[in-house]
């Protein structure tokens, strides 16, 4: 199950914990792997690590011209875009009073503004061959919201609104669009925190502890697969239980 | 002119299944071709392909029938 021989995937914020190992589930079931970030160095080291099939396709979603390039760059580097998963995402996390206009605009330009520019392009060539994916990673608090999170909440809120509605578009064309909305997940963000925080965190998820990247992959995995073909427009919660909806 | 025409009839044909004599100069792609509004997006893409040009969105919107399409292309080359 989950083969995915012969498919290409382009992975953005693969320079991070949950992009990386995203990455890493995806070429570990045959896909051909673009890895994007604006950071290069450990884009390099990922893959180094995975060897052939990954190739690697630094942007800064925050640049409107890098990331109307990226598909264009990641199609002659891999010959397609099979699989699109929009992960890459930034926080400036604020009370809401306090929030600047460049605090809501860079993170809804870089979470939500480049999911659809990316899909934009991706989806041309993915109508015409009749199969594609497209997997959006949102978060729990798009559902459940967060203080002092008003912009990132937002941005993950929207993303699901747009998976939902190109679903619906591009569901006779054998692709679909769905979310993958992480809760909390331990990276090398969340091992910063102290004991007390990650105890009073753990409390209040049924699992008891923070999820993994490998989980999230897993779900990601499992959405870009061929299996998952009649599953389009939904958003799938790995979050331990919390915020069942 | 002629050419133009059967290129872009044929790519018609073939998108939307249907009968060639169908697809004449008033032809609506939507009323008379039984296409949806997503089909008349991926024509539009299929002669931006065949032609080798780009058919920016607003035009793309203006593009409605057979004929709409052929002069497009003509008054494009």
């Amino acid at each position: 199950m989950f083969d995915l021989t012969g498919k290409t995937a382009l992975v953005t914020g693969a320079s991070g914990g949950i992009g990386g190992a995203i990455a890493r589930a995806l070429h570990a079931a045959g896909a051909t792997v673009g890895l994007s970030g604006t950071r290069e160095a450990p884009l390099q080291d990922l893959a180094a690590d995975l060897g052939d099939r990954a190739h690697v396709l630094p942007c800064n979603l925050s640049d409107r011209a890098e990331v109307d390039g990226l598909i264009k760059t990641a199609t002659a580097a891999m010959g397609g875009v099979d699989i699109l998963v929009n992960n890459a995402g930034i926080t400036r996390d604020n009370l809401f009073m306090r929030m600047g206009d460049d605090d809501w605009d860079s993170v809804l330009e870089v979470n939500l503004t480049s999911t659809m520019r990316l899909s934009k392009t991706a989806i041309r060539p993915m109508m015409k061959a009749r199969w594609g994916r497209i997997v959006n990673i949102t978060s729990v608090v798009g559902a459940t919201g967060n203080a002092g999170q008003a912009n990132y909440a937002a941005a993950k809120a929207g993303m699901v609104g747009l998976s939902k509605s190109l679903a619906q578009e591009v569901a006779t064309r054998g692709i679909t669009v769905n979310c993958v909305a992480p809760g909390f997940i331990a990276t090398a963000m969340t091992d910063k925190l102290d004991d007390d925080r990650k105890a009073a965190i753990n409390s209040q998820i049924p699992a008891a502890r923070m999820g993994t990247p490998e989980e999230i992959a897993a779900a990601v995995l499992y959405l870009a697969s061929e299996e998952a073909g009649y599953v389009t427009g939904t958003t799938l919660h790995v979050n331990g239980g919390m915020a069942m909806s | 002119m002629s050419d133009v025409a059967d290129r872009v009839r044929k790519i018609v044909v073939e998108h939307l299944g249907v009968e060639e004599g169908k697809v004449v100069e008033g032809a609506s792609f939507i009323d008379d071709l039984g296409a949806d509004s997503l089909d008349t997006v991926e024509l539009v893409m299929a002669f931006e392909e065949e032609f080798g040009i780009e058919i920016p969105d607003d035009a793309a919107e203006t593009i409605q029938t057979f004929g709409d399409a052929v002069k497009f292309i003509n008054d494009a080359g």
